[in-house]
């Protein structure tokens, strides 16, 4: 695994943490005041109704926004205005609410991607694909080739993504994250569009990735039976503050959460 | 019924008959011939003689000469437009194989860079959602370079090599001071951008290397002159051997490029940020650094064809035009395909020329300047993404 960037921090401990964030597009805020932290080790959640700004919590933590107001730390540094490249190299990996890959190129080579980070070879090597750059891209194509194992996608590793099921292309972003064997992996409703048993085979994944190699996970989530079944804290938010946080079976039971996902009112 | 004379009219009695007879509608041909006497020489001279009373009256009705007869503008039938369209090219075509193949061959050449300057645009169109429209003046820019620094006494490898490095300061100059404070910004800003870097460029290059054309320097770079003659059907086919070297290095580049693109790191991160910008940077692929990349390529593309083209002609402004005949090969290839790029490049060359040779005579010539668009424009009509373009389907 990638070398300790900072102090060295066990599981258990606070590896993320954002600190009274605001939000603001023009007139709108996205998010107002949000704190919450992520400790080393734990599967994360974050929910919502529509709109609550669950999507942009995301984007603050790898960096596609900078907050307006408040500072993200991760591990144990504050990182104000970081960009996505920066957040990918401290070791922030995530996947998209819509699937983002590369549709024109295959499984095994939007896997690839992810390991871009760790090929050093100088591309004269490559282009000739000889000496050290051939040694590289083989240990690369040895772990890209274990994720496509463990998710089960060797069926499809030589076709254009574009081509396969949507429930497929979400495995294969799960496994371009992975590929680049992060600290925090972020997921954006892996679940979203998915059947029954695609449902089950991705919580299997995320539970064995955390297991595993002891990645820690924040996923945003609408199945409520999803979250309670992964999740160890679950953060709520509702037009884009904090209305809750802790573990599942106390979230499930605030009265504020019922209201926001029932819509009652007072 | 053939026959050497099939009768005589004399023009001195009967003029009435003969412009008859050249006005028959199966007329197609006139042919005269002067007699020594219709030369009105000065015997002693041998020179013409301006007192001879033909000579005298013409000179005095100036206009209305004295054996005038008139040819009168026909319109054809129809039939015979339709001939002249659908069958009589392809029967010239027939008749004389070598004419076409040299034909084919020329439009080949031509294709070929207009392949090159569309890859350029293809290249920072599909990486960075740029329309380039200073691809043009990149290749006039690189041409000037190389040969400016040529002319100072700089050997001419050194002046490639230090070409290589101005494209490539210009690419982080681009990147740095135009596309990174335009970010986000709608497509046609970056466009207009373009064209505010089109007009550096033109001013920067008469500064520095002044506008007069300037001769490529073909030998310095150890590339062929002259042509060779080759029997092909029977008749003799001209190739330039510089269009010959010019084929070989384009496609050369071509394959280059394809290995890039496919098999090294770069490559990927390339084909990954044109696919989509989001999921690039998530995997810590930095858009700035790909920029750079994928403009010094533009770059280099631009720089093989600025000598290929300069050493057909001259390395001029005027060059810069040549950026116009993409525009139809990128509607005909689509503005996201290299292999569209290539074969769009390669039938554009390839059916101007035909077009040129075969039709122009038709509606009198010059077709050239105009085929190429009617060409891109059918091919719009029946597939608007182009031959190999991506077709866009947006949800409504």
């Amino acid at each position: 695994m990638r070398a300790p960037d900072g102090p060295l921090i066990v599981p258990g401990d606070v590896i993320l943490s954002v600190e009274n964030v605001s939000l603001g597009f023009g007139g709108v805020k996205a998010l107002t005041d949000v704190s919450f932290d992520i400790r080393k080790g734990e599967i994360r959640a974050i929910i919502g109704p529509n709109g609550a700004g669950k999507t942009s919590m995301l984007n603050c933590i790898n960096g596609f926004y900078h907050p307006s107001e408040g500072r993200i730390t991760f591990k144990g540094r504050p990182r104000p205005r970081m960009r996505p490249s920066e957040a990918a190299r401290g070791g922030i990996a995530r996947t998209f609410q819509n699937v983002a890959l590369f549709k024109g190129m295959t499984t095994l080579d939007n896997i690839m991607t992810g390991r871009s980070l760790r090929m050093r070879r100088g591309f004269g090597w490559q282009a000739l694909r000889f000496g050290p750059a051939m040694a590289e891209e083989v240990e690369h194509r040895r772990v890209v080739e274990e994720i496509i194992d463990f998710l089960e996608i060797e069926a499809v590793r030589k076709m254009p993504v574009g081509k396969l099921p949507y429930g497929v292309q979400k495995r294969v972003e799960l496994g371009r994250a992975l590929a680049m064997e992060p600290d925090v992996l972020l997921l954006d409703e892996p679940m979203a569009g998915m059947n029954l048993e695609e449902k089950e085979d991705m919580c299997r994944f995320i539970l064995d990735v955390n297991a595993q190699f002891g990645t820690t996970v924040a996923l945003i989530e609408h199945d409520m039976g999803v979250v309670m079944e992964l999740s160890d804290r679950v953060v709520v938010l509702e037009y884009g503050r904090k209305i809750a946080d802790g573990p599942p079976s106390e979230v499930k039971r605030d009265p504020r959460v019922i209201d926001a996902y029932l819509g009652v009112a007072h | 019924m053939i026959g050497s004379l099939a009768g005589v009219i004399f023009a001195g009695e009967d003029r009435a008959a003969l412009q008859d007879a050249i006005d028959h509608p199966e007329i197609r041909i006139v042919s005269l011939t002067v007699t020594e006497n219709g030369y009105c020489l000065n015997r002693a001279t041998k020179r013409l003689d301006p007192d001879h009373p033909l000579v005298r009256r013409d000179l005095a009705r100036p206009g209305r000469p004295a054996m005038m007869v008139r040819t009168r503008p026909r319109p054809l039938p129809p039939m015979d437009i339709l001939y002249k369209i659908a069958v009589d090219p392809f029967a010239q075509m027939g008749a004389a194989p070598d004419l076409l193949v040299q034909t084919v061959w020329e439009g080949l050449v031509a294709g070929v860079l207009y392949s090159l300057i569309a890859l350029g645009f293809v290249l920072i169109f599909k990486a960075s959602g740029v329309f380039n429209f200073a691809q043009g003046i990149m290749v006039v820019f690189a041409g000037l370079t190389l040969v400016g620094l040529a002319e100072k006494g700089v050997p001419a490898f050194v002046a490639l090599a230090l070409t290589v490095a101005v494209m490539f300061a210009l690419a982080v100059a681009i990147e740095r001071l135009v596309l990174r404070p335009l970010v986000n910004q709608p497509d046609i800003i970056l466009l207009m951008a373009t064209f505010g870097l089109t007009y550096f460029l033109i001013g920067l290059g008469e500064m520095v290397f002044g506008g007069s054309p300037k001769q490529m320097i073909t030998d310095g770079l150890l590339l062929p002159r002259g042509a060779i003659d080759l029997p092909v059907f029977g008749g003799l086919v001209s190739v330039q051997k510089i269009d010959v070297a010019a084929a070989v290095i384009a496609s050369l580049a071509v394959a280059v490029l394809a290995v890039f693109f496919q098999k090294t790191r770069i490559g990927r991160a390339l084909r990954a940020v044109a696919d989509s910008h989001k999921a690039a940077l998530s995997v810590g692929i930095s858009l700035n650094g790909i920029w750079v990349i994928v403009w010094f390529t533009a770059g280099i593309v631009a720089l093989v064809t600025g000598i290929m083209w300069g050493a057909r002609s001259e390395v001029s402004f005027s060059l810069q035009v040549i950026a116009l005949k993409a525009l139809p090969v990128l509607i005909l290839g689509g503005l996201t395909s290299v292999p569209g790029a290539i074969v769009g490049g390669l039938v554009i060359g390839i059916g101007e020329k035909l077009g040129e040779f075969y039709w122009g005579p038709l509606v009198g010539g010059g077709i050239e300047s105009w085929l190429a668009y009617v060409i891109a424009l059918a091919v719009l009509m029946i597939r608007p993404q182009g031959l190999f373009g991506d077709r866009i389907i947006e949800r409504v």
